[in-house]
């Protein structure tokens, strides 16, 4: 590794990030040991570049947020939590490389990290491998079962079973689902199927389209051939933007509906579209920041006041890594060490906890969240929230996952439906 | 009827849609033997520039048909001094710089306006078919595609400067000897294929997501055209983009987009081992 003397993009990264927590702690508790070398890691591998750097960054900028809260609160054990951040720029060689250098030489004591499926499951194995706690926070298609993980993010059974009777309810039995080519979008396609026919709908017709498909023309022409009383988006990406514009373009928008299991998941989407194209989506997920709570309102205030000018999106990407973060602090506290196995038993205790999303618990089965989960509609960039859904199970991953009956597993099930 | 009359509206925009994003590189491609992989980012700059100055209060057609092939046009002209002008009849060389442009291009739009700026809807609203809804920028699509080929075969086949363009491409030596200044000429033409990228970009704003990486969707699809249409420039982005166009879209609507997209590349894969030269290597090989 002749390239470790070389200052690089990702020492820079580190730095800043170490003394941006530094910073933070040293002044309110000059008690806690200073000394570097002492100082709990905890390794952050989100997408700071490249194409779904709009998601990373919010991540990286909460999880920074949260070790400062964590620090000024005097730290974990009497000592000091750093952050070591690596920007993987979407590439899954970098990903599994930063991945074993964070357990093996930075050896830290948790990860955040990873965003789409593809890159949880390079770096998953590797953490299990050399036993390095693992949260992934990012909301997908579910089926994750391993025991090092824990998965905030939540999962087709626990919005899209909120979803579809909601809007079913409003807007009538018939549905026309169109999806993203890959597993997510057809694993979740087939959810929005179970639960329409359980509800009493019917599924007109589902169409994929691969993620660089730009033109929708076909599409929403069928679509009218079809007359559906909704439309369920499972679209993803930025090629499949188009369809919202091409939709509202010929007055579609006010003929029929769209729920959507993605737009504005990771806040990019409310941004791009204007909001004369983007109001009336109605979508389910785990957070909004429009969440009514004292805890929330005070949270989103936290995160507006620590970066006022880039403020991050918060969606659940970004406030389930801070539940992450506080979580993992939470059971350093209560077992008073550092050893995986102990920090796992305390957190798949049942344990509940009041985050500004709601009540979470972390299931012991699957180690994925039991959480609230709510309905929202958009009108003028904010989601106005009009249902909420009181500790929702991740049905879909204990189908498949165990981890009483086998703690050992190490395996992403494709769930299938069909 | 009604939807026999929206499929063929669907089949000429997809026609059109091809030869939007693909003229501007018949030019600098087919015309002056330059592979422009930083194409795409030339399309995202029409798209950006639109959403931008839209945003600071500019009337979105003004945006749309006079700022954003401006813009790019004079950012190709810029381009082609300062890198395009050293790689002439070096192709390696041109894929390797303009690659690293695209990835620059890339870079810092998003470090300079980030990768979520709010887009415009798409003007004019719809119209009724029978019980059908089609939106009438559609119609601008195919409109604004006819009119840009029949731009560029005028400009060829009835100007000075197109047939000054045409025997610079053929022979520059020939044409420096009667006292032709190639080297403006070749900047000419390149900015010219530049303007018409970023009008397509422009045109494109509406009804795509505009983001920094926007161009990889299209890049694709306009190197196909334009290498499956051959070396002609009308004729051969024409008989591409409708070959190609009317297939993919046929497939589409019959079967779903998986296999548009699969067909689209099928039929040039044939295309290209019956005719290696393009369509217009064989048929039409002497048209523009």
């Amino acid at each position: 590794m002749t390239r470790l003397n070389k200052p690089t993009r990702r020492d820079f990264m580190r730095t800043a990030a170490a003394g941006a927590g530094a910073a933070a702690f040293s002044s309110v508790f000059p008690a806690i040991s200073a000394d570097a070398d002492d100082a709990i890691l905890v390794g952050g591998l989100h997408d700071l570049s490249g194409f779904i750097d709009f998601a990373g960054i919010p991540m990286n900028q909460i999880m920074l947020m949260a070790i400062e809260e964590i620090n000024a609160q005097g730290g974990l054990l009497g000592r000091e939590v750093k952050g070591v951040v690596y920007d993987p720029q979407s590439n899954m060689s970098l990903y599994s490389q930063y991945a074993t250098q964070l357990a093996l030489k930075d050896k830290v004591a948790v990860v955040m990290g990873g965003i789409t499926s593809a890159s949880r499951e390079t770096i998953r194995p590797i953490f299990h491998r050399f036993k390095t706690l693992y949260f992934y926070n990012t909301l997908y298609e579910g089926g994750v079962c391993d025991r090092n993980e824990i998965t905030l993010g939540t999962t087709p059974a626990q919005t899209v079973e909120q979803l579809v009777p909601h809007t079913m309810n409003l807007w009538g039995k018939k549905v026309y689902t169109i999806a993203a080519d890959y597993n997510y979008g057809q694993i979740t396609a087939a959810w929005v199927k179970r639960y329409v026919e359980q509800n009493g709908g019917e599924v007109l017709s589902t169409d994929f389209f691969p993620l660089d498909v730009t033109n929708f023309g076909p599409t929403i022409s069928k679509i009218q051939e079809a007359k559906p009383d909704m439309v369920m988006s499972v679209l993803v990406g930025t090629g499949h933007l188009g369809f919202y514009n091409q939709w509202a373009a010929g007055g579609m928008k006010d003929e029929i509906p769209i729920a959507s299991t993605t737009f504005g998941a990771a806040g990019a989407e409310i941004e791009i579209i204007a909001p004369e194209v983007a109001n009336g989506i109605i979508t389910s997920y785990g957070y909004y920041p429009q969440i009514d709570t004292p805890l929330n309102n005070a949270w989103v205030e936290s995160v507006k006041k620590r970066y006022p000018d880039d403020t991050p999106f918060l969606t659940e990407l970004s406030a389930f890594t801070w539940e992450g973060m506080m979580i993992w602090a939470d059971a350093v506290r209560t077992a008073g060490s550092l050893d995986r196995m102990a920090l796992i038993e305390v957190m798949e205790s049942g344990k509940e906890y009041e985050f500004p999303s709601g009540k979470v618990t972390i299931d012991r089965k699957t180690h994925h969240a039991i959480r609230d989960v709510y309905v929202a509609d958009l009108q003028d960039k904010q989601f106005v929230i009009k249902e909420k859904f009181s500790q929702v199970q991740p049905a879909d991953t204990q189908t498949v996952c165990d981890l009483e009956k086998d703690p050992n597993a190490n395996k992403h099930y494709e769930i299938s439906l069909n | 009827m009604d939807f026999a009359l929206i499929v063929l509206i669907e089949l000429l925009r997809a026609v059109a849609g091809l030869v939007l994003i693909a003229a501007g590189l018949a030019i600098i491609f087919g015309m002056m033997r330059v592979i422009n992989i930083a194409h795409g980012e030339f399309l995202m700059l029409g798209g950006y520039t639109v959403v931008l100055t839209t945003k600071l209060g500019v009337n979105l057609w003004v945006a749309i048909l006079v700022l954003a092939p401006l813009f790019v046009g004079v950012f190709g002209i810029i381009v082609e001094r300062c890198i395009i002008q050293f790689l002439y009849n070096r192709l390696l060389d041109s894929i390797l710089a303009t690659w690293g442009l695209s990835l620059l291009l890339i870079g810092a739009v998003t470090v300079v306006f980030g990768n979520t700026v709010e887009g415009v809807a798409t003007p004019l609203g719809g119209f009724d078919i029978g019980d059908y809804k089609m939106a009438s920028y559609t119609l601008v699509l195919i409109f604004a595609a006819a009119l840009i080929l029949a731009a560029i075969y005028a400009v060829l086949r009835y100007t000075r400067f197109g047939l000054i363009a045409r025997s610079t491409m053929q022979n520059p030596g020939m044409a420096e000897a009667l006292g032709v200044n190639s080297k403006l000429v070749y900047m000419a033409t390149f900015g010219i294929g530049a303007a018409l990228t970023g009008l397509a970009g422009g045109l494109l704003a509406p009804i795509a997501g505009v983001v920094p990486s926007m161009g990889v969707y299209f890049i694709g699809q306009a190197f196909i055209t334009v290498v499956t249409g051959g070396s002609a420039i009308v004729a051969g982005t024409l008989s591409a983009s409708t070959m190609l166009g009317t297939l993919s879209q046929s497939i589409t609507f019959l079967s779903g987009p998986v296999f548009g997209d699969a067909a689209l590349l099928l039929v040039a894969l044939i295309l290209l081992r019956l005719l290696p030269q393009g369509i217009t290597g064989r048929i039409f090989s002497r048209s523009l």
